[in-house]
């Protein structure tokens, strides 16, 4: 009663604290009730827009975030010799690479200056990437062999504070034979050029890609160049990595290294070659003439192939390019010159063949012959001369009437039969065809008919041929062996080896101009310096004209164009294993380049005899297979012929 | 006179109640809901510094929260009359605390915040939320007229606007705009016209651009843009709602397992167990656990406001019903920050993110919820 009484008075009460007619609000809390439900629907539509709707995009994000790829770089295979020696072989070392997916541009500048690299060009590499749209996980490398100090410094700067984008990784970086041994051979890496990438040859690799750019290196690449691997991490936002990501499609992908290549080329015989040409100009080519290996090929100047191991210096590729003797050129398949005297077996071979001479011809010179109202010189008088004391003697005479009597498009047909005026296929890149000058070659060339008269000159070797080292060496060496040419080739595991050309010819006329090449190293011909003794090497000298001598004499181009000197050989004559062709630049006479043909050649048979196999003994047996008078080869005689055989 | 009815009322009271006044009357169905967003909260908080250095938090968590059961409990010992009889001097007090925060206080995160050691600090503004609350319930409930007069309104938003502008200079503009919703509620509850509803929203209209120029730090300004424009600059402010957008997205619909997101896991999402907890619970738990949350949330909303509704007088009414457009507030700003529908303000999820200061001020909120249903029984 007394409570009710109390509710009575508190409900007249004007104090509002304490009234309790809630229900007056009732429809506005109901407004808020449904605010609630509207602001949880909003909040729900939120979160499935993100989750249901399309979580395949954040989760992709979440992805590229979280997970990190390192490649793994392949080393390249290694290269050997025809012994399994390591001619190419790889080192390890650090580069630094810049990480694309933290990099900031305004970072490059203290990069640049904490290792000593170039501002600008930093800069222009980064653009490059960028621009090319390589894929964002690859790195752009920017700096090789590292030092100590320069490990250093990225390593007390790669935390996330400062550059994150720094990230050294091991790689292995090829490492060349010192003083340019075989450089031409082997070849160089380097990273793929922009002008490449836009080229069929190269369209496949990718902006940073280390491939072959020249030689061995460039011919196999995909034999040596290995599959780059990737190691995908979980990082955080820091990046340091949380752990190895195995669990996504595509995971860690071990490196799949380079294959190893064995050449054909024997280490010691090419050591032996290089040290032949000392600081001359100029090429030696030596191959086994029955199978087309080749066991050595020098060129010098040479360069050092290490500078283009990472990326090169801009002076020292300046330096290469520049210089007048260019040391990146590969002479032996590059350096196009007039045979001069070692064209002559091929013109003896294509007289004999043809029928447009026989063993009873023979001319007399007195020191020089007119055709088509030309007079043409010998360097000599040599009176009465047939083929034999043609070769050995080297008479131009005896050469300009063969040739004559040829005509330029017999020649010619031999001259390609043994491999001249067209690349001999050998597996490096970028060999040099020569000229084999024909009629249809002049008209092609010139839109001239061929003058009967300009064949005098392409008899001695001179005119407009043009051979390589290796297209003599290949030639002469097919030759040797009674006419068949095996493709050169410095890979001997090769299912695309073209089979070898056969010549058909008469093995006694092979025979007659082998004969003569005895004769010219062993009858006091012009290549006695090529001699032997115990091993019947055969030879030929050739001098060639850069320009006719008249011409040049008393003027000072006279010591610039000096003629080049020109030696092909081959032993033992009976059954050849060995033909080397060597060409020595500026070297004036065909007898100065015979000791380096020389050289190579007791190497070879050095090396054999120091591996027990007896040195070849047929000296006794050479009268019966040739079937000439007894021949004994007299004392050497350097002196007996004078300028120009 | 006020006062003196206030006691004596309590004294009449006390003997009636207290029977009643029993464990058995909390709203349990509202302490299990806000144990399971508790528990969620310490789990989440878990999973996101287990690897880190601050690993071992979860612990620290557990025990703010069982200091929030008990000052839970304390907040229902004191009839919520009393408290709103003691409003003038909380008030004071508040003010009085803040002015001290932000000459004396805690600085970190560019901002005056906490009051208190390096080792135990409080947030004073998380406080002084619940003094806005009682400030507001009491001014409504004191009103003669059933809807607000002008000098009305401006009272009670000058009394409001005094303790937000202190915070909003500390600055933190997210606590600041916390104890809008409360003004806003209970100025709605007691009855607005329209002219003064249209007025408010064409003074706010004016007021934004001016506040966003003049008053607005920069950090803050680069929040609210950020918000606008997310993709302007991915390494800046929008950067964090990215990543909070990466982790929501990348949980899809069952989520990548405890422990196992990536966005968390990897620290890309920022302040994983603080303000974007919800992003990694989400990351983790997906579409599933979302809904989970937010429905206990939205019980929980409902428990108050249910409270609200059985409250024994106007003031109950008021004080629930502002504690539940705080807590609605709170969820709205926080959760939409999460999947980039809110601008990044830097307000805790209640319950779930981890800090003391979030945690005692909203068991002290449901606290006086418990004190004003304890009371409904008006007989």
């Amino acid at each position: 009663m007394t409570l009710h009484t109390e509710r009575e008075e508190e409900r007249l009460s004007s104090n509002r604290l304490l009234r309790d007619d809630t229900k007056f609000a009732s429809g506005k809390i109901a407004f808020f009730q449904y605010l609630m439900v509207a602001v949880f629907l909003f909040l729900l539509t939120g979160f499935w827009d993100l989750q249901i709707r399309n979580p395949e995009v954040y989760q992709e994000r979440a992805l590229q975030n979280s997970i990190k790829s390192i490649p793994l770089l392949a080393p390249r295979g290694k290269i050997l010799d025809r012994d399994g020696r390591v001619i190419v072989d790889n080192h390890s070392s650090f580069s630094l690479f810049l990480s694309r997916e933290s990099l900031k541009m305004e970072h490059l500048r203290p990069i640049a200056d904490g290792l000593n690299l170039d501002y600008d060009s930093l800069v222009a590499r980064v653009r490059k990437f960028q621009k090319r749209g390589a894929p964002q996980y690859q790195p752009i490398a920017i700096k090789e062999e590292l030092t100590p100090a320069e490990l250093a410094f990225v390593e007390s700067h790669k935390d996330p504070e400062t550059f994150p984008e720094l990230e050294v990784i091991h790689v292995q970086r090829r490492l060349y034979p010192k003083d340019g041994l075989a450089a031409h051979v082997v070849g160089y890496v380097g990273e793929v050029s922009e002008a490449e990438l836009n080229s069929p040859e190269f369209a496949r690799f990718h902006q940073g890609d280390v491939i072959g750019k020249e030689g061995i290196e460039r011919q196999y690449n995909d034999i040596l160049m290995g599959v780059d691997g990737q190691r995908r991490v979980e990082v955080d936002s820091f990046g340091n990595e949380r752990r190895v990501v195995v669990d996504d499609e595509d995971k860690d992908k071990e490196a799949i290294p380079g294959k190893n290549l064995q050449l054909t080329i024997d280490l010691d015989l090419q050591a032996v070659a290089e040290l032949a040409l000392e600081n001359r100009k100029g090429a030696v080519v030596a191959i086994n003439p029955r199978n087309g290996e080749v066991l050595a090929m020098a060129s010098r100047p040479a360069f050092d192939p290490n500078l283009f191991a990472g990326r090169i210096r801009s002076r020292d590729w300046k330096f290469l390019l520049d210089n007048p003797d260019h040391p990146l050129l590969n002479r032996a398949i590059q350096a196009q010159f007039a045979p001069g005297s070692t064209f002559k077996p091929t013109m003896a071979l294509a007289g004999l063949e043809t029928g447009a001479i026989d063993d009873n011809f023979h001319v007399v010179c007195p020191g020089g012959a007119t055709f088509y109202g030309h007079y043409y010189h010998c360097h000599a008088t040599h009176g009465g001369v047939e083929l034999h004391k043609g070769i050995v003697q080297s008479c131009d005479v005896f050469f300009y009437n063969v040739g004559n009597r040829l005509g330029i498009d017999r020649i010619a047909q031999y001259a390609n039969l043994m491999g001249y005026g067209h690349k001999t296929g050998v597996d490096l890149p970028q060999e040099k065809d020569g000229i084999v000058p024909s009629t249809q070659w002049k008209i092609r060339n010139f839109r001239e008919k061929w003058y009967a008269g300009e064949v005098i000159s392409v008899a001695i070797g001179q005119g407009a041929t043009t051979v390589t080292p290796i297209q003599l060496a290949s030639a002469i060496g097919g030759l040797a062996i009674g006419g068949t040419w095996y493709t050169p080739h410095l890979v001997s595991d090769n299912p695309h080896l073209p089979p070898p050309r056969q010549g058909n010819l008469n093995p006694e006329n092979v025979k007659k101009v082998i004969y003569g090449m005895y004769g010219v190293v062993n009858e006091g011909g012009t290549g006695v310096r090529a001699r032997i003794p115990g091993i019947n090497v055969c030879g030929k000298t050739g001098s060639a004209q850069l320009a006719s001598n008249a011409v040049l004499k008393g003027t000072k181009l006279g010591q610039i164009l000096k003629d080049n000197a020109w030696f092909v050989g081959f032993a033992p004559m009976e059954a050849p294993e060995i033909v080397v062709a060597a060409l020595f630049e500026g070297g004036v006479h065909g007898q100065f380049a015979a000791p380096i043909v020389r050289d190579v050649l007791k190497a070879y048979f050095d090396k054999k005899v120091r591996l027990g196999q007896p040195r070849p003994q047929f000296a006794s047996v050479v009268p019966k297979l040739i079937q000439a008078p007894t021949v004994v080869p007299p004392a050497a005689n350097p002196a007996a012929t004078p300028a120009n055989p | 006179m006020f006062l003196r009815q206030l006691i004596q009322q309590r004294r009449r009271r006390i003997p009636n109640m207290a029977s009643y006044r029993s464990l058995r009357d909390f709203d349990w169905p509202m302490i299990v809901l806000a144990c399971a967003i508790c528990a969620l909260g310490v789990l989440q908080i878990f999973s996101a510094t287990h690897d880190t250095d601050s690993t071992g938090v979860w612990w620290k968590q557990i025990v703010w929260v069982l200091g929030g059961f008990l000052v839970m409990w304390i907040a229902t010992l004191i009839d919520y009359h009393t408290l709103l009889g003691q409003v003038p001097i909380l008030y004071s007090l508040s003010v009085a605390t803040l002015i001290a925060t932000d000459a004396v206080g805690m600085t970190a995160f560019h901002s005056k915040r906490w009051i208190g050691t390096q080792s135990l600090h409080l947030q004073v503004s998380e406080f002084v939320k619940l003094v806005i609350v009682l400030l507001v319930a009491r001014y409504v409930t004191e009103l003669k007229t059933e809807q607000l007069e002008l000098n009305d309104l401006l009272k009670l938003g000058g009394l409001v606007a005094l303790p937000m502008g202190l915070v909003m200079i500390q600055p933190d503009l997210g606590t600041a705009l916390t104890y809008l919703p409360v003004l806003a509620v209970g100025i709605f509850l007691a009855g607005l016209r329209w002219q003064y509803a249209v007025a408010i929203l064409l003074v706010a209209g004016l007021m934004i651009p001016i506040a966003y120029h003049f008053v607005l730090k920069d950090y803050q300004k680069e929040r609210l843009t950020g918000f606008t424009d997310l993709n302007q600059d991915p390494k800046g402010m929008g950067y964090q709602v990215i990543q909070s957008k990466i982790a929501v997205g990348s949980g899809a619909l069952w989520g990548r397992g405890v422990t196992k997101g990536t966005q968390t896991q990897g620290r890309f999402l920022p302040v994983a167990s603080k303000d974007f907890i919800l992003s990694a619970f989400a990351e983790e738990h997906g579409f599933v656990g979302v809904i989970v949350v937010l429905g206990l949330y939205f019980l929980l909303l409902m428990e108050i406001v249910q409270n609200a509704q059985t409250a024994p007088d106007r003031a109950g009414m008021y004080i629930c019903m502002g504690i539940a457009s705080v807590f609605l507030f709170h969820v709205l700003v926080n959760a939409g920050m999460v999947v980039g529908r809110m601008p990044v303000t830097g307000i805790p999820l209640p319950l779930m993110s981890y800090g003391g200061s979030n945690i005692l001020a909203v068991f002290l909120m449901l606290g006086l919820v418990n004190n004003v249903r304890l009371r409904r029984f008006v007989n």
